[in-house]
């Protein structure tokens, strides 16, 4: 074979495997920076272009549509897909500006004052402007459509006022003071009028954006956009050439050609494809799974981070609800206990929490007394008692509060009922059933008996805010933003979360009337110190009337391959994924990542 | 053969009697939590130390190693545990009989002698292993027993009697063999308070399993009753007047009996498998009380497979029990047969 017959031969070798191979056809290359585009410049942040990274999802995504998207399995794809105004770092805990490169706010804390970078644009090229800005939001408050984010943008019943100044600012109006509002619009991704204005107009938009959707119907100002969908396998994202932001030599981010989402179905499936290197990023890993990849990290090369206490709380909720008329005798006879704050306090005396954080998290994890944990270092109440267990202290409260011993052990109440009830938790979970059965052991200590009883998730919320047929349940809370606020639909005696007792028309107790004041107070107060104040105070009351009795919180566990670069994981959601724009695939690592 | 089988029920019974006893023999309460030694592994059983070779084997007590999270354990060399028998430790009901603490074997207090280590709540292995054999092999002979019950007289009645009888009692049979049996169960479940005490749990999981298995004996019997009543001795008792209850007490019954037996050998270690898979699913009984079910179910996270191998000791019991019946069954048949 002569020269040039070998060498048209190896071209066309070349070109069928550029053929064959659909993940290096058509990869788009980031548009050179215009004069006249204000992106933002990352400083800090350099890597190089290329690659493709694979995340391992536990389920397949609902909707890529953000207005309508309730799930975190979708939220975490459409998060790449789309950027927000202002956006919360998910390291400092703090606000950044986004889409605006900057905001105002009037002195009386009513009127906020948006300037939105100029010269950007959409993913499939179209310019961004305040437009859009109005039209998403419109979408967001619109009653029809039926966001979840909808709660936000109303304030006392009034909607937020949006007012286009000019192309590029915006003027929000709020119905009154409202604290920390910035916060409001992380999470609130802009929309792409052009394309979504037809299906709202046709009553079609909660349709619209589905999974089967085609790639060039979808665009946002994520760092990806769509490339293609493949049922029950995965998604897979491709860079978007007109990206907003910049690294340190004034590149266009992102750096990875590609970003898939792999649909592999359970966390320990997860943790398979993760160590058969199949995957190249997982969060939300449990301690046990953590430790299991960390015992192979020497040879896998693996970057593990434990990021510290999370903001989820772990909680016991006693059945406090109103049940006249619901037919539950047996249950509202148990609830002359769980109303009575002694009991309460007993049990929260003799829970072991060093024994869950040792056994449930295998010490990667935090005890609790409060629902504000070590995590939220901006508003934790660090004068909140944090007592040692003492089954003697518990036995005390027990007996000033009227029950008794038989000469088994077996507690008694004042008219000598057993005590005996049942703890429901999700069969799903395995750390909270067994928090279940710690606790199931630490209260056989004071005379109790109590059954454990795990149900489908379905069925357990069913129970906790439907039926109301329950005794007590092991569940979890928080874990969003730091901010008080989220957590005032918990904390308001209204509040659609308020799980002890939920429905109230009025608050039952004078301390629940007092929550209920300091928050809505800290939600109009715009001073820091002042609002911390309001909130401390709201940590102490729920610490000495304990309606939750708190447990542990896990740490936040997360992996990376060795050969992702600017993996810096955070404490808030999506641990991983936040700065997937400047996540990169490091070359000394591209050869050998088939053989590890 | 009959050597054969004699052996192989000799060889049960001596398997079964651990768990009947299973207060004396396991070492521990399965319930009782060390909260310092969660998935602790065996402990290694010693017959040397510094001081040369000892015929008493002893143990030494594992410490935490308190790094990095996980279950890693040491020998605290310091003090060995020589193994003793008839000790004194947690106390347990004798059959139901009377309060003792005296257990077959252990160590000094407060060593611990773990044979098979410890769970996620360093509850021991072979304590719960015993405790919760004594529960699914009861569940699998009690069942056993409900089903051949029910489906010999089923049977009886629709062989003997023939005609219509027959016909519907055994479209009865075959509407039961078609039952999705997990989903009935799971459909009971519902209709149940949350919280159902373990006694009442083990009486509906016997009669659930008992009352849906009877189908397959009852056809098989049905069988064997059909072909007795026309042997000549069936017909000669009649022609003297016998009555229908001499007749199936005198001659068909005794025909069913090997059988019956047969059947038993094969059903129950089905049965004991239905329990744990039931269990294994958290339909049977529940946390504390074990069963090789629920104790197989946390095999079902991965990182509790693929790292605590000793939490698969309820599996290998399961199996050894099950291959026993096997055996006997075949023992059994061949007998038939060769009779």
């Amino acid at each position: 074979m002569n020269r040039i017959a070998r060498l048209s031969l190896l071209v066309c070798l070349l070109a069928t495997v550029c053929v064959a191979d659909p993940s290096f056809a058509g990869v788009p290359t980031p548009e050179t920076i215009g004069k006249n585009e204000e992106l933002q410049h990352l400083a800090n942040v350099s890597g190089h272009y290329g690659g493709r990274l694979t995340v391992g999802q536990r389920a397949e995504p609902k909707t890529l549509n953000p207005v309508i998207a309730t799930d975190a399995i979708s939220r975490e794809v459409i998060g790449r897909l789309s950027a927000d105004l202002i956006e919360i770092n998910r390291v400092t805990q703090q606000t950044e500006p986004a889409l605006a490169k900057s905001w105002k706010a009037s002195a009386d804390g009513r009127t906020f004052t948006l300037k939105l970078r100029k010269g950007i644009r959409f993913s499939d090229g179209h310019p961004f402007d305040a437009d859009d800005v109005i039209f998403s939001f419109a979408l967001y408050m619109d009653e029809a459509v039926d966001s979840p984010q909808r709660d936000l943008l109303i304030i006392d019943g009034k909607p937020m006022t949006l007012t286009k100044v000019d192309a590029y600012t915006v003027q929000f109006a709020l119905p009154r003071p409202y604290a920390a509002a910035e916060r409001i619009f992380d999470g609130l991704v802009m929309l792409p009028k052009h394309l979504l204005e037809k299906p709202y107009r046709e009553g079609k938009f909660p349709q619209a954006w589905s999974l089967n959707t085609q790639a060039s119907e979808i665009a946002g100002l994520g760092p990806f956009r769509l490339k293609q969908y493949v049922p029950g396998q995965r998604i897979v994202l491709e860079r978007n050439p007109y990206y907003w932001k910049s690294d340190r030599d004034n590149h266009r981010l992102p750096y990875l050609d590609e970003l898939e989402f792999l649909f592999v179905g359970t966390e320990d499936a997860q943790v398979m494809r993760f160590e058969a290197g199949e995957t190249d990023l997982i969060n939300r890993l449990s301690s046990e799974n953590y430790n299991l990849l960390s015992r192979e990290e020497p040879r896998a090369g693996s970057q593990l981070a434990d990021l510290g206490p999370s903001l989820e709380y772990n909680f016991v909720v006693f059945n406090q609800n109103d049940l006249s008329g619901k037919k539950l005798d047996i249950v509202a006879r148990k609830q002359v206990w769980f109303r009575d704050r002694r009991f309460r306090q007993a049990i929260n005396a003799a829970v072991d929490r060093d024994g869950i954080v040792r056994l449930v998290y295998e010490t990667r994890g935090t005890p609790l007394w409060g629902n504000v944990g070590p995590g939220n270092k901006f508003w934790i109440n660090q004068a909140i008692p944090r007592p040692q267990r003492s089954l003697e202290r518990a036995r005390q409260l027990l007996k000033s509060a009227g029950f008794s011993w038989d000469k088994n052990g077996q507690l008694l109440d004042a008219s000598g009922q057993a005590v005996e009830f049942t703890i429901i938790t999700s069969s799903s979970n395995a750390q909270r059933m067994k928090m279940a059965t710690l606790l199931q052991d630490d209260l056989s200590h004071l005379g109790m008996q109590v059954h454990v009883v795990p149900l489908e998730f379905r069925a357990l919320i069913d129970r906790v805010f439907q039926s109301f047929d329950y005794d007590a349940a092991i569940m979890a809370l928080g874990g969003g933003d730091a901010d008080p606020n989220p957590e005032m639909n918990v904390w308001m005696s209204n509040g659609t979360s308020h799980l002890w007792n939920l429905g109230e028309k009025q608050p039952v107790t004078d301390w629940e009337r007092e929550i209920d004041q300091l928050m809505q107070q800290q939600m109009v107060t715009l001073d820091y110190a002042k609002r911390k104040q309001l909130y401390d105070r709201v940590q102490q009351l729920i610490s000495e009337n304990v309606p939750f009795i708190f447990l542990a919180t896990p740490n936040i566990l997360a992996g990376a391959d060795a050969r992702v670069g600017n993996f810096h994981p955070a404490l808030l959601d999506p641990y991983t994924l936040w700065n997937a724009d400047e996540l990169y695939v490091r070359s000394d690592g591209v050869e050998n990542a088939g053989v590890r | 053969m009959r050597l054969k089988t004699n052996l192989l029920i000799t060889l049960l019974i001596v398997l079964h009697l651990p768990l009947l006893f299973a207060g004396f023999v396991a070492p521990y309460d399965p319930t009782a939590q060390n909260r310092e030694l969660p998935y602790a592994p065996p402990t290694r059983l010693h017959f040397k130390d510094g001081s040369g070779f000892h015929l008493r084997p002893f143990v030494y007590a594992w410490i935490p190693a308190n790094e990095g999270g996980g279950s890693r354990y040491w020998e605290d060399r310091s003090r060995a545990y020589p193994i003793q028998a008839f000790v004194r430790g947690d106390s347990y009901s004798f059959l139901g009989l009377f309060e003792t603490n005296l257990h077959l074997f252990g160590v000094e207090s407060p060593g611990q002698y773990l044979l098979f280590g410890t769970d996620a709540f360093g509850r021991d292995e072979l304590s719960r292993v015993l405790y919760g054999g004594r529960i699914s092999v009861a569940a699998g002979i009690v069942a056993t027993a409900a089903t051949l019950f029910l489906g010999s007289i089923v049977a009886i009645v629709a062989g003997y009697y023939g005609g219509w009888i027959d016909e519907s009692l055994m479209g009865a049979a075959e509407l039961f063999l078609s039952l999705p049996w997990l989903y009935f169960l799971l459909g009971v479940r519902a209709f149940l308070p949350l919280h159902v005490s373990p006694e009442r749990t083990f009486l509906l999981l016997t009669g659930v399993i008992g009352l849906i298995g009877w189908a397959k004996p009852a056809r098989l019997v049905r069988g064997v009753v059909l072909s007795a009543r026309t042997h000549n001795c069936v017909l000669a008792a009649r022609g003297f007047g016998g009555s229908d209850f001499y007749i199936l007490r005198r001659h068909i019954l005794p025909e069913t009996f090997s059988v019956l037996l047969t059947q038993a050998a094969l059903l129950v270690p089905r049965y004991i498998a239905a329990e744990v898979a039931l269990s294994f699913f958290g339909l049977g009984v529940n946390e504390p009380v074990p069963s090789w079910g629920n104790m197989l179910s946390v095999l079902q996270q991965y990182n509790v497979l693929i790292s605590y191998d000793w939490l698969l000791a309820p599996a290998a019991a399961l199996f050894v029990t099950s291959v026993m019946y096997y055996l006997l069954a075949d023992a059994l048949h061949s007998g038939l047969e060769s009779s």
